[in-house]
């Protein structure tokens, strides 16, 4: 299992709603159901995603995250998930802002541009760095955001976001210092008063 | 995959004098026979049950093949076993709606009031009329709860209703191609058809049974039909502009084209298999449907409803055409329902429902699955 879906697999309590914006083929889903009892819901707007999440038994929606949001009522989630998903939204303030309203928490797991690989390929190559994590040439990626944890945190600070948990990946491991150099991805857990 | 093999139409007969079924026109209807087929085993708690409901022109016998037939029933690539509506676990229903001609009460039917056929005698039927005698055969064949009702078209009508009308009764409803409420270019595009029938001279105001039959204008109708029923793209790969036994055009009005060719031969077969008030029966039935009709607003039209919702769109289809679905979708989200819902890309325009076998039945199946009580399994 990644370790950053088993991160959120402990996070979530058991029983809880769940949805997930951009669920891809719905593993994250599928593990939640299973180990959480939980009852999951997602959106995707990849169509042949959606037949291998639908294959794993979880209710999907086809849709843009951008625009998705606004058929639910208020507080109906207990938890929705933006999992390497929000760096490829047009509009990353609107869909955290209407994720914190049609949910009573919200995990965020975000990619970290500024990871040490990335600021050492900048400086020395002189060029937008490629990494195992982030892949895409500048012309040919989903990535519309970029993004650091030290930039996630500036946001929520701004935004009165309470982040009530945060969390720091490399690859398997978990990173407990300087996460913003040695972590390549950021989970928050976020609530709003 | 197997198929079905030999299938049968049966009949039940509801609301003999003096319990007729009040329609929603105020009027009264009885007796009512309802025509159907079914497929696979129901198990011994009886909970395996699907309801499928019938296109405009489709019928009953949605798979398998009829006695000397050559051709099986309207979904039979997504009926039977191992197929999306899996025989081998579920018990698959299928009725000709009221006011059809398959069988099932409608204007050829006879008038037990002056032993002709109604013709124009018989009551305005709505989908929700519909919906009705379809409700008295699961309740006949002593099903509480449907694992799953489905429709495409104007089924999907008629799940919607159901879906509202008698939410105990079903766990679970798939929408495939269809919407809430037929806006005005759909029925524009009935009201020619209906105009083509009405205006063939052998129409006679419905009068024409045992006569000769308003032939012409239920070609042109169905030629109508056919053209909405595909995409611009799906006729032109399967058509282009190629001739039809000729080298070069006529420069008269005889058949120069393919595309003509096709129509006229979908034209004459359909005049031979359905009939034409059946035709402006049910082409209005649909006209008038609009799920917003009583509460002005979708979110509390489909406030009853409580079942899981897969809800099926095709790109290419302009006759109910996906933004309808997504709105359907975006209703049922607001009620907190369990709501799937995809987009198929397809070019096949509207016919995608009938044609988009492979990816339809992997969503069909695989959301199905969710339903099924494992204990009850009719085999292993």
């Amino acid at each position: 299992m990644r370790l950053d879906h088993k991160l959120i697999v402990s996070a979530v309590e058991e029983g809880s709603k769940v949805l997930d914006l951009g669920c891809g083929d719905g593993t994250l889903l599928a593990l939640l159901k299973e180990q959480k009892q939980c009852h999951v819901s997602g959106i995707e707007i990849n169509e042949q995603a959606i037949y291998e999440a639908m294959a794993k038994g979880v209710s999907v929606s086809h849709g843009d995250i951008d625009s998705g949001l606004e058929d639910y009522s208020s507080k109906r989630f207990d938890y929705v998930i933006l999992n390497g998903s929000l760096q490829e939204v047009l509009h990353p303030k609107k869909v955290i802002l209407e994720a914190l309203r049609v949910g009573k928490k919200v995990i965020v797991g975000i990619p970290n541009f500024c990871h040490l690989p990335s600021r050492l390929q900048i400086f020395f190559t002189g060029r937008v760095p490629r990494t195992k994590g982030l892949p895409y040439d500048w012309y040919d990626t989903p990535n519309l955001r970029f993004l650091s944890i030290k930039d996630f945190r500036d946001f929520c600070h701004k935004h009165n976001i309470r982040i009530t948990k945060e969390t720091a990946v490399l690859g398997n491991r978990r990173m407990a210092f300087m996460r913003n150099v040695l972590a390549n991805q950021g989970l928050f857990l976020l609530e709003k008063e | 995959m197997a198929d079905l093999g030999t299938v049968k139409t049966q009949f039940v007969t509801f609301c003999e004098t003096p319990n007729e079924l009040l329609l929603k026109s105020g009027e009264k209807l009885g007796p009512i026979t309802v025509a159907y087929e079914t497929y696979g085993q129901l198990n011994a708690d009886k909970s395996n049950a699907i309801l499928i409901f019938h296109s405009l022109t489709s019928d009953a016998h949605a798979a398998g093949f009829h006695e000397g037939d050559k051709k099986p029933g309207w979904w039979d690539p997504m009926i039977g076993p191992g197929k999306a509506f899996d025989t081998d676990k579920y018990f698959v229903i299928c009725a000709n709606v009221l006011g059809g001609c398959k069988g099932s009460t409608g204007p050829a039917s006879t008038n037990p009031k002056t032993g002709q056929p109604y013709g124009l005698g018989f009551p305005v039927v709505t989908i929700e009329d519909m919906c009705v005698p379809q409700k008295m055969l699961i309740d006949h064949l002593g099903i509480k709860k449907l694992m799953n009702i489905a429709g495409g078209s104007m089924g999907g009508l008629l799940a919607q209703k159901w879906a509202i009308m008698y939410p105990e009764s079903t766990e679970s409803c798939i929408l495939i191609a269809t919407n809430t409420r037929h806006t005005a270019q759909q029925i524009a595009l009935h009201e020619v058809a209906r105009q083509a029938i009405m205006s063939d001279p052998d129409w006679e105001n419905g009068v024409y049974y045992n006569r000769t039959i308003p032939a012409r204008g239920m070609a042109v109708a169905r030629m109508i039909g056919h053209i909405t029923y595909m995409s611009e793209k799906s006729m032109d790969e399967k058509f282009g502009r190629k001739l039809m036994r000729k080298e070069k055009v006529g420069y008269d009005f005889s058949t120069d084209f393919e595309v003509e060719s096709y129509l006229k031969y979908r034209g004459e077969s359909f005049v031979q298999r359905f009939d034409a008030n059946s035709y402006l029966y049910l082409s209005k039935a649909l006209d008038y449907f609009d799920l917003t009709e009583e509460t002005g607003d979708l979110i509390e039209a489909f406030k009853p409803a409580k079942c899981a919702f897969l809800v099926v769109s095709f790109s290419s289809d302009w006759l109910y055409p996906p933004y309808q679905s997504q709105q359907m979708v975006k209703a049922l989200k607001a009620n907190d329902l369990d709501v799937s819902a995809i987009l198929i890309e397809s070019s096949y325009g509207h016919d995608a429902f009938l044609i988009e076998v492979d990816n339809q039945s992997k969503v069909v199946s695989h959301f199905l699955q969710r339903f099924e009580k494992k204990s009850n399994a009719v085999r292993s």
